[in-house]
Protein backbone atom coordinates (compact mmCIF):
# COMPACT_ATOMS: atom_id res chain seq x y z
CA UNK A 1 0.00 0.00 0.00
CA UNK A 2 2.83 2.10 0.21
CA UNK A 3 4.54 1.71 -3.26
CA UNK A 4 3.28 5.17 -4.09
CA UNK A 5 6.51 5.98 -5.42
CA UNK A 6 6.77 5.71 -9.22
CA UNK A 7 2.68 6.33 -9.97
CA UNK A 8 1.00 9.41 -10.81
CA UNK A 9 -0.15 11.78 -8.84
CA UNK A 10 -3.83 10.85 -8.58
CA UNK A 11 -4.87 14.76 -10.22
CA UNK A 12 -2.79 14.36 -12.93
CA UNK A 13 -3.89 10.48 -13.69
CA UNK A 14 -7.17 11.37 -13.35
CA UNK A 15 -6.94 14.22 -15.83
CA UNK A 16 -5.18 12.13 -18.23
CA UNK A 17 -7.75 9.43 -17.78
CA UNK A 18 -10.33 12.10 -18.31
CA UNK A 19 -8.67 13.01 -21.36
CA UNK A 20 -8.28 9.55 -22.89
CA UNK A 21 -12.72 9.44 -21.89
CA UNK A 22 -12.63 12.04 -23.65
CA UNK A 23 -10.88 11.44 -26.87
CA UNK A 24 -12.76 8.20 -27.03
CA UNK A 25 -15.95 9.98 -27.04
CA UNK A 26 -15.09 12.20 -29.51
CA UNK A 27 -13.55 9.72 -31.97
CA UNK A 28 -15.87 7.02 -32.00
CA UNK A 29 -19.29 8.50 -29.98
CA UNK A 30 -18.37 5.67 -27.06
CA UNK A 31 -16.96 6.16 -23.74
CA UNK A 32 -14.38 3.43 -21.88
CA UNK A 33 -15.55 -0.22 -20.93
CA UNK A 34 -14.27 -3.50 -20.20
CA UNK A 35 -16.77 -6.19 -19.02
CA UNK A 36 -18.21 -6.71 -22.42
CA UNK A 37 -15.16 -8.18 -23.76
CA UNK A 38 -15.55 -10.81 -20.49
CA UNK A 39 -19.14 -11.03 -21.55
CA UNK A 40 -17.63 -11.89 -25.45
CA UNK A 41 -15.63 -14.43 -23.98
CA UNK A 42 -17.78 -15.77 -21.96
CA UNK A 43 -20.31 -15.99 -25.97
CA UNK A 44 -17.16 -18.16 -26.87
CA UNK A 45 -17.30 -20.47 -24.13
CA UNK A 46 -20.89 -20.84 -24.81
CA UNK A 47 -20.54 -20.95 -28.53
CA UNK A 48 -18.23 -23.77 -28.42
CA UNK A 49 -19.92 -25.97 -26.31
CA UNK A 50 -23.13 -25.64 -27.84
CA UNK A 51 -23.63 -23.08 -30.84
CA UNK A 52 -27.45 -23.40 -31.07
CA UNK A 53 -28.06 -22.55 -28.00
CA UNK A 54 -25.72 -19.71 -27.66
CA UNK A 55 -27.07 -18.21 -31.14
CA UNK A 56 -30.96 -18.11 -29.44
CA UNK A 57 -29.96 -16.59 -26.30
CA UNK A 58 -31.22 -13.36 -26.05
CA UNK A 59 -27.70 -12.08 -24.20
CA UNK A 60 -25.38 -13.29 -26.10
CA UNK A 61 -27.38 -14.30 -29.48
CA UNK A 62 -26.76 -10.76 -31.44
CA UNK A 63 -23.26 -11.53 -30.99
CA UNK A 64 -23.32 -14.61 -33.52
CA UNK A 65 -25.82 -12.91 -35.95
CA UNK A 66 -23.20 -12.34 -38.69
CA UNK A 67 -21.59 -15.45 -39.78
CA UNK A 68 -18.94 -13.51 -41.75
CA UNK A 69 -17.43 -11.79 -38.39
CA UNK A 70 -15.56 -13.09 -35.58
CA UNK A 71 -18.05 -12.55 -32.25
CA UNK A 72 -14.90 -10.82 -30.60
CA UNK A 73 -14.39 -8.60 -33.72
CA UNK A 74 -15.93 -6.15 -31.51
CA UNK A 75 -15.72 -2.46 -30.52
CA UNK A 76 -15.15 -3.27 -26.92
CA UNK A 77 -12.87 -6.01 -27.10
CA UNK A 78 -10.39 -4.13 -29.32
CA UNK A 79 -10.61 -1.80 -26.55
CA UNK A 80 -9.70 -4.13 -23.96
CA UNK A 81 -6.51 -5.88 -26.36
CA UNK A 82 -5.62 -1.82 -26.29
CA UNK A 83 -5.91 -1.82 -22.44
CA UNK A 84 -4.16 -4.82 -21.92
CA UNK A 85 -1.27 -3.37 -24.78
CA UNK A 86 -0.84 0.37 -23.06
CA UNK A 87 -0.86 -1.54 -19.62
CA UNK A 88 2.07 -3.96 -20.47
CA UNK A 89 3.97 -1.36 -22.26
CA UNK A 90 3.50 0.84 -18.94
CA UNK A 91 4.43 -1.65 -16.61
CA UNK A 92 7.58 -3.12 -18.65
CA UNK A 93 8.48 0.45 -18.81
CA UNK A 94 8.23 1.75 -15.64
CA UNK A 95 10.33 -2.06 -14.30
CA UNK A 96 7.17 -3.35 -12.16
CA UNK A 97 6.13 -6.22 -14.03
CA UNK A 98 5.91 -9.30 -11.10
CA UNK A 99 4.48 -12.15 -11.03
CA UNK A 100 3.11 -11.99 -7.53
CA UNK A 101 0.01 -12.58 -5.67
CA UNK A 102 -1.00 -8.85 -3.98
CA UNK A 103 -2.68 -9.36 -0.52
CA UNK A 104 -2.67 -7.98 3.03
CA UNK A 105 -0.15 -8.98 6.18
CA UNK A 106 -2.59 -11.38 7.37
CA UNK A 107 -3.38 -12.80 4.30
CA UNK A 108 -3.01 -16.35 2.88
CA UNK A 109 -2.28 -16.76 -0.84
CA UNK A 110 -4.58 -19.72 -1.11
CA UNK A 111 -7.53 -17.71 0.68
CA UNK A 112 -6.78 -14.92 -1.25
CA UNK A 113 -6.78 -17.04 -4.61
CA UNK A 114 -10.46 -17.88 -3.56
CA UNK A 115 -11.97 -14.65 -3.05
CA UNK A 116 -10.18 -13.44 -6.09
CA UNK A 117 -12.24 -15.76 -8.40
CA UNK A 118 -15.87 -15.42 -5.77
CA UNK A 119 -14.86 -11.53 -6.37
CA UNK A 120 -14.82 -12.03 -10.21
CA UNK A 121 -17.37 -14.05 -10.60
CA UNK A 122 -19.44 -11.57 -7.98
CA UNK A 123 -18.43 -8.70 -10.81
CA UNK A 124 -19.26 -10.82 -13.67
CA UNK A 125 -22.73 -11.21 -13.46
CA UNK A 126 -23.29 -7.50 -11.43
CA UNK A 127 -21.55 -6.19 -14.27
CA UNK A 128 -24.39 -7.84 -16.60
CA UNK A 129 -27.33 -6.58 -14.44
CA UNK A 130 -25.91 -2.81 -14.35
CA UNK A 131 -24.99 -3.34 -18.14
CA UNK A 132 -21.40 -1.82 -17.60
CA UNK A 133 -18.93 -1.99 -14.85
CA UNK A 134 -16.92 0.89 -13.15
CA UNK A 135 -15.31 2.22 -16.63
CA UNK A 136 -18.30 1.51 -18.60
CA UNK A 137 -21.08 2.62 -16.21
CA UNK A 138 -19.31 4.79 -13.65
CA UNK A 139 -16.67 6.80 -16.10
CA UNK A 140 -18.25 7.24 -19.17
CA UNK A 141 -22.44 7.57 -18.09
CA UNK A 142 -20.27 9.43 -14.82
CA UNK A 143 -19.27 12.34 -17.26
CA UNK A 144 -22.19 12.05 -19.53
CA UNK A 145 -24.04 13.23 -16.83
CA UNK A 146 -26.77 9.71 -17.05
CA UNK A 147 -28.69 9.59 -13.95
CA UNK A 148 -28.24 5.30 -13.65
CA UNK A 149 -24.61 5.56 -13.95
CA UNK A 150 -24.59 8.12 -10.81
CA UNK A 151 -26.76 5.93 -9.09
CA UNK A 152 -24.48 2.36 -10.01
CA UNK A 153 -21.36 4.37 -8.96
CA UNK A 154 -22.79 5.21 -5.22
CA UNK A 155 -24.03 1.60 -5.77
CA UNK A 156 -20.35 0.15 -6.43
CA UNK A 157 -19.20 2.44 -3.39
CA UNK A 158 -22.11 1.13 -0.63
CA UNK A 159 -21.74 -2.59 -1.65
CA UNK A 160 -17.50 -2.29 -1.09
CA UNK A 161 -17.80 0.01 2.08
CA UNK A 162 -20.91 -2.68 3.61
CA UNK A 163 -18.38 -5.94 3.00
CA UNK A 164 -14.66 -4.37 3.47
CA UNK A 165 -15.27 -5.56 7.11
CA UNK A 166 -15.54 -8.82 6.37
CA UNK A 167 -12.66 -9.35 4.06
CA UNK A 168 -10.09 -7.05 6.00
CA UNK A 169 -7.83 -9.85 6.44
CA UNK A 170 -7.35 -9.91 3.19
CA UNK A 171 -6.25 -6.51 2.51
CA UNK A 172 -5.18 -4.87 6.10
CA UNK B 1 -19.82 17.76 -40.14
CA UNK B 2 -20.43 17.67 -36.10
CA UNK B 3 -20.23 13.99 -34.75
CA UNK B 4 -17.52 11.57 -33.80
CA UNK B 5 -14.63 11.37 -36.24
CA UNK B 6 -15.87 7.76 -37.23
CA UNK B 7 -19.43 8.72 -38.21
CA UNK B 8 -18.29 11.93 -39.53
CA UNK B 9 -15.43 10.02 -41.88
CA UNK B 10 -17.56 7.18 -42.40
CA UNK B 11 -14.79 4.97 -41.23
CA UNK B 12 -14.64 1.52 -41.99
CA UNK B 13 -14.90 -1.27 -39.25
CA UNK B 14 -11.21 -1.92 -39.19
CA UNK B 15 -10.38 1.32 -39.64
CA UNK B 16 -12.70 1.96 -36.36
CA UNK B 17 -11.62 -1.13 -33.93
CA UNK B 18 -7.28 -0.12 -34.95
CA UNK B 19 -8.99 3.55 -33.51
CA UNK B 20 -10.31 1.31 -30.46
CA UNK B 21 -7.36 -0.57 -29.82
CA UNK B 22 -5.56 2.73 -29.59
CA UNK B 23 -8.01 4.58 -27.45
CA UNK B 24 -7.31 1.40 -25.23
CA UNK B 25 -4.13 1.56 -24.99
CA UNK B 26 -4.06 5.05 -23.49
CA UNK B 27 -5.96 4.04 -21.25
CA UNK B 28 -4.24 0.98 -20.13
CA UNK B 29 -1.31 2.97 -19.97
CA UNK B 30 -2.66 5.58 -17.70
CA UNK B 31 -4.33 3.43 -15.32
CA UNK B 32 -0.81 1.50 -15.00
CA UNK B 33 0.72 5.11 -14.31
CA UNK B 34 -1.91 5.91 -12.21
CA UNK B 35 -1.12 2.58 -9.95
CA UNK B 36 -4.02 0.42 -10.83
CA UNK B 37 -1.91 -2.41 -11.49
CA UNK B 38 -1.90 -3.51 -8.15
CA UNK B 39 -5.07 -4.64 -6.14
CA UNK B 40 -3.64 -3.09 -2.74
CA UNK B 41 -3.72 0.00 -3.86
CA UNK B 42 -7.58 -0.20 -5.38
CA UNK B 43 -8.41 -2.17 -2.01
CA UNK B 44 -6.65 0.64 0.07
CA UNK B 45 -10.18 3.48 -0.87
CA UNK B 46 -12.52 0.88 1.48
CA UNK B 47 -10.08 0.93 4.30
CA UNK B 48 -10.10 4.81 4.58
CA UNK B 49 -6.26 4.52 3.66
CA UNK B 50 -5.77 5.75 0.64
CA UNK B 51 -8.44 7.75 -1.91
CA UNK B 52 -6.29 7.21 -4.85
CA UNK B 53 -8.99 5.71 -6.71
CA UNK B 54 -11.57 8.38 -5.79
CA UNK B 55 -9.38 11.16 -6.50
CA UNK B 56 -8.46 9.14 -10.23
CA UNK B 57 -11.99 8.54 -10.64
CA UNK B 58 -13.47 12.09 -9.89
CA UNK B 59 -10.87 13.75 -11.46
CA UNK B 60 -11.62 12.13 -14.80
CA UNK B 61 -15.32 12.32 -14.90
CA UNK B 62 -15.05 16.15 -14.01
CA UNK B 63 -12.42 16.36 -16.68
CA UNK B 64 -14.19 14.44 -19.22
CA UNK B 65 -17.69 16.10 -18.42
CA UNK B 66 -16.04 19.20 -18.89
CA UNK B 67 -14.33 18.35 -22.06
CA UNK B 68 -18.04 17.17 -23.50
CA UNK B 69 -20.05 19.61 -22.00
CA UNK B 70 -17.75 22.19 -24.18
CA UNK B 71 -17.81 20.41 -26.78
CA UNK B 72 -21.94 20.01 -26.91
CA UNK B 73 -21.75 23.82 -26.37
CA UNK B 74 -19.78 24.92 -29.62
CA UNK B 75 -21.60 22.81 -31.80
CA UNK B 76 -18.03 20.55 -32.59
CA UNK B 77 -20.07 17.43 -30.88
CA UNK B 78 -23.36 17.65 -29.67
CA UNK B 79 -24.31 15.40 -27.23
CA UNK B 80 -27.28 13.42 -29.06
CA UNK B 81 -24.23 12.34 -31.51
CA UNK B 82 -22.69 10.17 -29.01
CA UNK B 83 -23.99 7.03 -27.11
CA UNK B 84 -25.34 8.41 -24.01
CA UNK B 85 -26.06 5.90 -21.60
CA UNK B 86 -29.91 4.83 -20.72
CA UNK B 87 -31.00 4.64 -16.81
CA UNK B 88 -32.07 1.29 -15.58
CA UNK B 89 -32.94 2.33 -11.30
CA UNK B 90 -33.23 -1.26 -10.28
CA UNK B 91 -30.67 -2.85 -12.48
CA UNK B 92 -27.75 -0.47 -11.79
CA UNK B 93 -28.50 -0.63 -8.19
CA UNK B 94 -28.59 -3.86 -8.00
CA UNK B 95 -25.37 -4.96 -10.24
CA UNK B 96 -23.60 -1.62 -8.67
CA UNK B 97 -23.91 -3.18 -5.52
CA UNK B 98 -22.65 -6.86 -6.83
CA UNK B 99 -19.80 -4.54 -8.77
CA UNK B 100 -18.76 -3.47 -5.73
CA UNK B 101 -18.81 -6.10 -3.65
CA UNK B 102 -16.89 -8.22 -6.12
CA UNK B 103 -14.36 -5.22 -6.01
CA UNK B 104 -13.77 -5.62 -2.30
CA UNK B 105 -13.81 -9.64 -2.19
CA UNK B 106 -11.91 -9.89 -5.20
CA UNK B 107 -10.12 -7.01 -5.25
CA UNK B 108 -10.14 -5.46 -8.82
CA UNK B 109 -12.90 -4.34 -11.31
CA UNK B 110 -12.99 -5.61 -14.70
CA UNK B 111 -10.80 -2.79 -16.44
CA UNK B 112 -8.20 -2.68 -13.84
CA UNK B 113 -8.14 -6.66 -13.96
CA UNK B 114 -6.87 -6.41 -17.16
CA UNK B 115 -3.98 -4.15 -16.23
CA UNK B 116 -2.93 -6.33 -13.41
CA UNK B 117 -2.88 -9.04 -15.49
CA UNK B 118 -0.23 -7.67 -17.68
CA UNK B 119 1.23 -6.56 -14.57
CA UNK B 120 1.89 -10.36 -13.28
CA UNK B 121 -0.46 -10.46 -10.62
CA UNK B 122 -2.28 -14.09 -10.23
CA UNK B 123 -4.73 -12.32 -8.72
CA UNK B 124 -6.24 -10.44 -11.27
CA UNK B 125 -5.76 -13.51 -13.81
CA UNK B 126 -7.91 -15.76 -11.41
CA UNK B 127 -10.33 -12.47 -10.84
CA UNK B 128 -10.99 -12.56 -14.61
CA UNK B 129 -11.50 -16.10 -14.66
CA UNK B 130 -14.45 -15.24 -12.35
CA UNK B 131 -15.46 -12.53 -14.47
CA UNK B 132 -16.08 -15.13 -17.20
CA UNK B 133 -17.68 -17.94 -14.72
CA UNK B 134 -20.25 -14.90 -13.79
CA UNK B 135 -20.88 -13.58 -17.69
CA UNK B 136 -21.63 -17.07 -18.56
CA UNK B 137 -23.91 -17.19 -15.00
CA UNK B 138 -25.88 -14.56 -16.52
CA UNK B 139 -26.31 -15.57 -19.88
CA UNK B 140 -27.30 -19.32 -18.76
CA UNK B 141 -30.13 -17.50 -16.53
CA UNK B 142 -30.42 -14.22 -19.41
CA UNK B 143 -34.48 -14.87 -18.99
CA UNK B 144 -34.42 -15.09 -15.31
CA UNK B 145 -32.01 -11.73 -15.24
CA UNK B 146 -34.24 -9.66 -17.72
CA UNK B 147 -36.66 -8.03 -14.93
CA UNK B 148 -34.14 -7.70 -12.41
CA UNK B 149 -31.92 -5.81 -15.56
CA UNK B 150 -34.67 -3.83 -16.85
CA UNK B 151 -36.13 -2.91 -13.74
CA UNK B 152 -36.65 0.60 -13.41
CA UNK B 153 -36.08 1.69 -16.98
CA UNK B 154 -36.23 5.05 -17.85
CA UNK B 155 -34.52 5.45 -21.04
CA UNK B 156 -32.23 8.69 -21.46
CA UNK B 157 -32.21 10.77 -18.04
CA UNK B 158 -29.55 13.05 -17.55
CA UNK B 159 -28.64 14.39 -14.20
CA UNK B 160 -29.69 18.02 -14.81
CA UNK B 161 -33.01 16.74 -16.76
CA UNK B 162 -33.56 14.78 -13.33
CA UNK B 163 -32.99 17.33 -10.94
CA UNK B 164 -34.64 20.21 -13.17
CA UNK B 165 -31.80 22.34 -13.78
CA UNK B 166 -29.91 24.16 -16.84
CA UNK B 167 -26.97 21.64 -17.46
CA UNK B 168 -24.65 24.54 -16.70
CA UNK B 169 -25.96 24.51 -13.39
CA UNK B 170 -25.28 20.54 -12.90
CA UNK B 171 -21.77 20.33 -14.70
CA UNK B 172 -20.65 22.96 -11.96
CA UNK B 173 -22.64 21.06 -9.09
CA UNK B 174 -20.87 18.05 -10.29
CA UNK B 175 -17.40 19.78 -10.12
CA UNK B 176 -17.64 21.12 -6.82
CA UNK B 177 -18.87 17.69 -5.60
CA UNK B 178 -15.96 16.16 -6.69
CA UNK B 179 -13.32 19.29 -5.01
CA UNK B 180 -15.82 18.65 -1.94
CA UNK B 181 -15.03 15.03 -1.82
CA UNK B 182 -11.05 15.37 -2.16
CA UNK B 183 -11.18 17.60 0.72
CA UNK B 184 -13.41 15.06 2.71
CA UNK B 185 -11.19 12.28 1.93
CA UNK B 186 -7.79 14.06 3.21
CA UNK B 187 -9.33 14.77 6.10
CA UNK B 188 -10.23 10.62 6.39
CA UNK B 189 -7.22 9.80 5.73
CA UNK B 190 -5.82 12.05 8.02
CA UNK B 191 -7.70 10.68 10.97
CA UNK B 192 -7.08 6.97 9.62
CA UNK B 193 -3.78 7.27 9.54
CA UNK B 194 -3.50 9.29 13.32
CA UNK B 195 -5.71 6.54 14.74
CA UNK B 196 -3.32 3.71 13.84
CA UNK B 197 -2.45 1.49 15.74
CA UNK B 198 -5.46 1.74 18.12
CA UNK B 199 -3.62 3.82 20.96
CA UNK B 200 -2.39 6.07 18.88
CA UNK B 201 -4.78 8.86 19.25
CA UNK B 202 -2.98 9.11 22.87
CA UNK B 203 0.08 8.98 21.41
CA UNK B 204 0.20 11.26 19.26
CA UNK B 205 -1.27 13.98 21.53
CA UNK B 206 1.75 13.16 23.84
CA UNK B 207 4.13 13.91 21.11
CA UNK B 208 2.55 17.07 19.96
CA UNK B 209 2.07 18.24 23.23
CA UNK B 210 4.85 17.10 25.56
CA UNK B 211 8.10 16.73 23.43
CA UNK B 212 9.43 20.93 24.55
CA UNK B 213 8.33 20.13 27.97
CA UNK B 214 10.09 16.54 27.91
CA UNK B 215 12.78 19.18 26.33
CA UNK B 216 12.60 21.27 28.97
CA UNK B 217 12.48 18.59 32.02
CA UNK B 218 15.48 16.90 30.72
CA UNK B 219 17.40 19.62 30.00
CA UNK B 220 16.74 21.03 33.80
CA UNK B 221 17.50 17.68 35.19
CA UNK B 222 21.41 17.84 34.63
Amino acid sequence: MNETKGFWNPYVAGIALGLVLLASFFLTGRGLGASGTFKHVAAVVAHEADPTWAEENRNIGPFFADPRRSSLDEWIVWLSLGAALGGAAAVFTARRFRIETVMGPRATREGRWVLAIAGGVLAGLGAQIARGCTSGQALTGGAQLALGSWIFMFSVFGGAYALAWFVRKQWI
Amino acid sequence: MPGPLTQALSLSHPAEMMIALLVGFGFGWVLERAGFGRSDNLAAIFYGRDFRVLRVMFTAIATAMLGLYSLDLTGILPLPSIGILDTYTGGQLAGGLLVGAGFIVGGWCPGTSIVGLVSGKIDALLFIAGLVVGSLAFTMGADSFAPLQDSGAKGRVLLHEFFRVPSGVMVLAVALFAVGAFWAVGKIERAVRAGRPARAPVEQEERLGTPPAAGVAQGGKP
